[in-house]
């Protein structure tokens, strides 16, 4: 009963790089820039990976939706064991309104071409922040959906997953096939060795477009501006904890 | 003769009123009372202008709806009572979502930004193919809002072009709604379409029980971070905490080495908090902490590196082993 998964990565912006906003302030400076996995995104291929190798899963497909550039982020998931690639194109002058409505609908129709178990993807990119896609993509397949995962289980009729909530952690099952996002603490990611990515390169990555999968492009936002956060004013050292007690009294703070 | 201006001015107001915005706000709560987090997205609601609804789905819905139709502002509350909302799956919630914006057309449905609305709302806006906008932190107009991007690094003002916008909303920036003055009407919410299969079910949860002020509304937050090195040594945080009224979180790395159950974790993926005071106890100040705290109004930093990035946030810094600081600041304050 080994299982089939498509896992979706993007690329992002590197987490410790620090953004610009572009002159024209209608988006942020990426040529250029360091661009890496999306670590939840990481944290899902190693899921993946991980029922692979507790012989869960057969196969494992690693989807990319993006420009030339997003063909790294396949091949690192290749490196890091993932069978093999779809790259869906899309211009670099449409990323800025390529939003998790359209890359669910690429997914699902890839979902069911391919006809996989489960859909795994990361919990949200750092870039945007919106942690939908994921959700999306299970209700366009009418499939349930395992969020914010911190850990994954067979069982006999599906899946258990335990989830990291406002409170605290909480237990679902599920059928499958079913749609999940890996959070923060559901693993540590692999390193790719030399020799795996050297047998990335000839792994098959296939190539093809939204409209090659009937996925409307259209826009539904439009950005009117994207501006730096208001800026704080400088603190202070202080020179000891009685200096300090003092500063916060100064400013209404005291034991309650 | 004094009835017709009457009669033309009411029809006149109709028509104005049916091309104004109608919200449904959906409400989050445990089956007993209302999360807070719903009362900011009334505030939000209110902010769009038009008709403010609420929808409350659960187990046990009684005092919940009771307590929503008593916050201003609130024309009715759709209540849909029933067994199969246990744990409140989003896969069972959708249809209910579905039925009553099939029947309303609600141009907007907002809820608070949480685990639950997160893990919901796109569900329904993938259903009703329109683009969701996540943890807003203004309102410019009826299509036009504010989020913030990159962990809080950039800021995004964005026009939806959809037909109905679905948002959820920041809770740090809207002001929650006072309970009380009101008196909504409370109407049983339209029936699922069709029946939906069981494909999830939910087991249980296993909730951090605290008497101390909630992450999310405490007025004074202390946290710790790498620097505390273990799970015990948060009690002298603790201490500091029970001093200050103040609730207590904590950085991914703390959480990350089991130091502290994952509810406490401050940061880009964990709680977005502005408390009047945060202080940041051995925390170093990654970019993907402050996003969850750099709007506080007042920061205190303790480290003993005078490197840390956490200094370049806080009001003031106090560069010292937090393990003799910590103690210290607890007797004197």
């Amino acid at each position: 009963m080994a299982l089939k998964v498509l896992v979706g990565c993007k690329r992002v912006i590197d987490y410790a790089v620090k953004i610009r906003i572009k002159p024209d302030k209608l988006g942020v400076v990426t040529e250029g820039v360091k661009h890496s996995m999306n670590p939840f995104d990481e944290i899902a291929v190693e899921e993946a990976m991980r029922m692979k190798e507790r012989k869960l899963v057969n196969e494992i497909i690693v989807v990319s939706c993006g420009p030339a550039q997003a063909m790294e982020t396949i091949r690192t998931a290749l490196a890091m064991g993932a069978d093999r690639g779809i790259h869906v194109e899309i211009p670099l002058d449409q990323m800025d309104t390529f939003q998790p409505l359209h890359v669910s609908k690429v997914l699902a129709k890839l979902a069911e071409k391919e006809k996989v178990d489960i859909v795994m993807l990361g919990k949200l990119a750092i870039d945007d922040d919106s942690n939908q896609t994921a959700q999306m993509t299970a209700s366009l397949l009418d499939w349930p959906q395992g969020v914010f995962a911190s850990k994954i289980d067979k069982t006999d009729a599906g899946l258990e997953i335990i989830r990291e909530v406002d409170g605290g952690l909480e237990t679902i099952r599920t059928t499958l096939p079913a749609v999940l996002s890996a959070d923060l603490r559901l693993n540590e990611p692999r390193y790719a060795t030399l020799p795996n990515i050297m047998k990335a390169k000839k792994k098959k990555v296939d190539k093809m477009t939204p409209a090659d999968l009937g996925v409307d492009m259209a826009p539904r936002i439009q950005i009117v501006s994207v501006e730096d956060p208001p800026v704080r004013e400088a603190g202070q050292t202080v020179a000891d904890v009685d200096d300090l007690v003092a500063k916060l009294k100064e400013k209404g703070f005291s034991s309650a | 003769m004094f009835s017709t201006p009457t009669k033309l001015s009411g029809l006149v107001n109709t028509l104005r009123f049916a091309r104004n915005q109608s919200t449904l706000v959906l409400v989050e709560h445990n089956n007993e009372k209302i999360n807070p987090v719903t009362l900011n997205a009334i505030t939000a609601a209110r902010a769009l202008g038009g008709e403010v609804n609420c929808l409350v789905a659960g187990t046990s819905c009684g005092d919940v709806a009771k307590e929503v139709s008593s916050v201003e502002g609130i024309s009715k509350v759709l209540v849909a009572e029933d067994a199969a909302f246990e744990g409140f799956m989003p896969e069972k919630l959708t249809p209910i979502l579905m039925a009553s914006q099939n029947q309303f057309k609600f141009t907007h449905i907002i809820a608070g930004a949480s685990a639950f609305s997160r893990g919901l709302l796109p569900r329904v806006a993938a259903q009703l193919d329109v683009s969701p906008i996540s943890d807003i932190i203004g309102i410019k107009d009826k299509d036009t809002f504010v989020r913030t991007i990159y962990a809080g690094n950039a800021i995004m003002t964005l026009k939806s072009m959809d037909p109905v916008k679905i948002v959820t909303v920041r809770t740090t920036a809207f002001e929650p709604a006072t309970v009380g003055g009101g008196s909504a009407a409370l109407e049983a919410a339209p029936a699922a379409a069709g029946d939906t299969a069981d494909v999830s079910q939910w087991v249980g949860q296993e909730l951090s029980k605290s008497e101390r002020p909630d992450l999310g509304s405490a007025k004074v937050v202390v946290s710790g971070g790498r620097g505390m090195k273990t799970g015990d040594n948060f009690s002298m945080l603790y201490d500091l905490a029970d001093k200050l009224g103040a609730g207590v979180g904590a950085s991914r790395a703390a959480v990350d080495a089991g130091m502290v159950p994952n509810d406490m974790q401050i940061g880009q993926t964990g709680k977005i908090i502005a408390p009047e005071l945060y202080i940041a106890v051995g925390i170093s100040g990654a970019i993907q902490h402050l996003a969850g705290m750099k709007d506080s109004k007042v920061i205190v930093a303790v480290n003993k590196d005078p490197e840390a990035p956490i200094f370049q946030v806080s009001d003031f810094g106090l560069v010292a082993d937090l393990f003799k600081a910590v103690p210290e600041i607890t007797e004197k304050i």
